[in-house]
């Protein structure tokens, strides 16, 4: 079954796109498709020049794909430390130190909790780790889904300035949030997807400026 | 004394069996029905070599090697199943064994192997000797547990999805669950044969692959100390109280239910919870 189709973006190192849509659009369906858990059935994906298709997710990974999933997905019954040691996997083991030191950078509340099993982290905390063991793979390209699903705004709040740390630092990103203003706002371009159609893709400035009129 | 010695070793020999299992089962959360299987490809390998004149310690590499073999094959057609399919493949596994030595002249077809020769050791020495393989599989588990290894497994266990999506080749830790945990049951089997000294395909069938699953299941899954307890007070249970022999798969069943249904982390998760409500008192 085809869920989307048509679709053709590119994006700079640094670079950020927001994808939005309803539910139901296809909007984790093609951010699965670019971490390689779904294979398309024909396209391309390529990052920095190197084709991906015919590649699994641990290979993606590897070459500098990391993903937010939808739901978070934290291991719930592996600690805030161990979780960070899986995310770094793709990774040879002696620069581990060195990722995780970053990671605790950027959110110092998962330090404190270093010892604490996954599933008894708040939801925000969740989001947090999910996005550091991402990070724990050193990826050149992020993908976020739902970012702020189920979290108060003061935690979405952190995650968009942990995400801004992230781009400052070369890292593009690929967003997804229910909150499309604040996924908008934040990425300098956007894709809208219908049904499985992309029916938009420009500057995000442009876009504001098109619903205005 | 002699009677006791028998007992210690049977205890061993059940304790490495369930170890090996938990490798599979509980780091790598893959369910085998048919971990029987392999614990009766190291005894005959073992009993069919030590018969030519081989000593016991040496049939162990070749005990252990050919139950890997075997393993990492059914590891290999298992990769593309999960869950409920799983369970019913490497259950075929069992049948497929059984099936196949039941026929086979040079194994000694339904009859088994008779005679097998007491090792030179003694019944204490056979003991200690258990005791030796039981440790040192078990510092290798501990190994792998605290290892990158074991972290990837326990993903794997969780989540096996969002492990591959993270960068772990899972089927990788897969094959090598399958070949740690079948090459434990190998050497189970040796030492197995050695302490009865017969056995016959009716040793390592459905019901011993139930009761081992019992033991990783009541100690709680993943849980070291809690399948050492399980797989020691299990295994002695049926030598004290006859009709539990005589009723194994009914009582194994019903652990395995009650288990799951009451405490699903078994013995481990018990003992924890006792222990964190005394320390909140
Ligand atoms: N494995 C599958 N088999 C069949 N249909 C699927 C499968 N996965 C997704 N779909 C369908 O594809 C469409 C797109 O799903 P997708 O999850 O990508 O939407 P989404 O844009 O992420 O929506 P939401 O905002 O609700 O998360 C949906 O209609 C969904 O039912
Ligand atoms: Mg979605």
């Amino acid at each position: 079954m085809t869920v989307i189709r048509d679709i053709n973006f590119g994006l700079e190192e640094g670079g950020t796109l927001a994808l939005v849509g309803s539910n139901g659009a296809g909007k984790t369906t093609l951010l699965m498709s670019l971490a390689g858990h779904i294979i398309p059935k024909s396209g391309q994906v390529r990052l920095n020049g190197v084709d991906l298709v015919d590649k699994g997710p641990e290979t993606r990974c590897g070459l500098g794909v990391g993903l937010v999933p939808e739901g978070r997905r934290v291991f719930p019954d592996l600690s805030v430390f161990e979780n960070l040691v899986v995310g770094g996997y793709s990774r040879p083991s002696n620069n581990q130190s060195g990722s995780m030191a970053r990671v605790f950078e950027v959110f110092p509340r998962l330090f404190d909790r270093k010892n604490q099993v996954a599933g008894s982290l708040s939801g925000g905390e969740q989001q947090m780790l999910a996005f550091g063991r991402a990070i724990m793979s050193n990826p050149n390209l992020l993908l976020v889904d739902e970012l702020s699903l189920g979290l108060m705004p003061s935690v979405v709040d952190e995650c968009y300035k942990a995400l801004e740390k992230l781009v400052k630092k070369g890292i593009a990103v690929i967003l997804v949030d229910q909150n499309s203003d604040a996924a908008t706002n934040f990425c300098s371009s956007t894709l809208i997807l219908e049904t499985g159609d992309q029916v938009w893709l420009g500057e995000s400035s442009a876009l504001s400026e098109e619903s205005t009129h | 004394m002699a009677y006791e010695i028998v007992v210690l070793t049977n205890m061993a020999i059940a304790v490495l069996f369930a170890l090996s299992l938990n490798v599979i089962t509980g780091f790598c959360g893959q369910v085998s029905l048919g971990h029987a299987a392999f614990l009766g490809i190291g005894a005959y390998t073992s009993a069919m070599l030590s018969k030519e004149g081989v000593p016991l310690i040496i049939t162990f590499i070749p005990a252990m090697g050919m139950a890997a073999l075997i393993g990492l094959i059914v590891g290999v057609a298992s990769l593309r199943v999960r869950h409920d399919f799983l369970a019913i493949t490497t259950m075929g596994v069992v049948f497929l064994f059984t099936g196949i030595v039941r026929k086979q002249e040079i194994l000694g077809g339904e009859i088994g192997i008779a005679g097998i020769p007491a090792p030179d050791f003694g019944r204490v020495g056979l003991f200690a000797t258990s005791l030796l393989c039981v440790l040192a599989y078990l510092l290798l588990t501990i190994w792998i547990r605290r290892s990158w290894t074991g972290f990837a497994f326990d993903s794997i266990a969780e989540d096996e999805d969002t492990a591959r999506l993270l960068g772990i080749n899972v089927p990788k830790f897969k094959l090598f669950a399958f070949v740690v945990g079948t090459a434990g049951a190998g050497l189970a089997g040796a030492l197995y044969a050695h302490q009865v000294r017969f056995i016959g395909p009716d040793s390592f069938g459905f019901v011993e692959s139930i009761s081992v699953l019992a033991m990783v299941i009541v100690g709680g899954i993943g849980s070291i100390w809690g399948v050492i307890l399980a797989a020691a007070f299990l295994s002695a249970l049926p030598q004290f109280f006859q009709v539990i022999d005589d009723y194994k798969l009914l009582v194994y069943g019903l652990l395995l239910f009650g288990a799951m249904r009451f405490a699903p982390e078994g013995i481990d998760g018990l003992l924890k919870k006792i222990v964190r409500r005394r320390a909140v008192k």
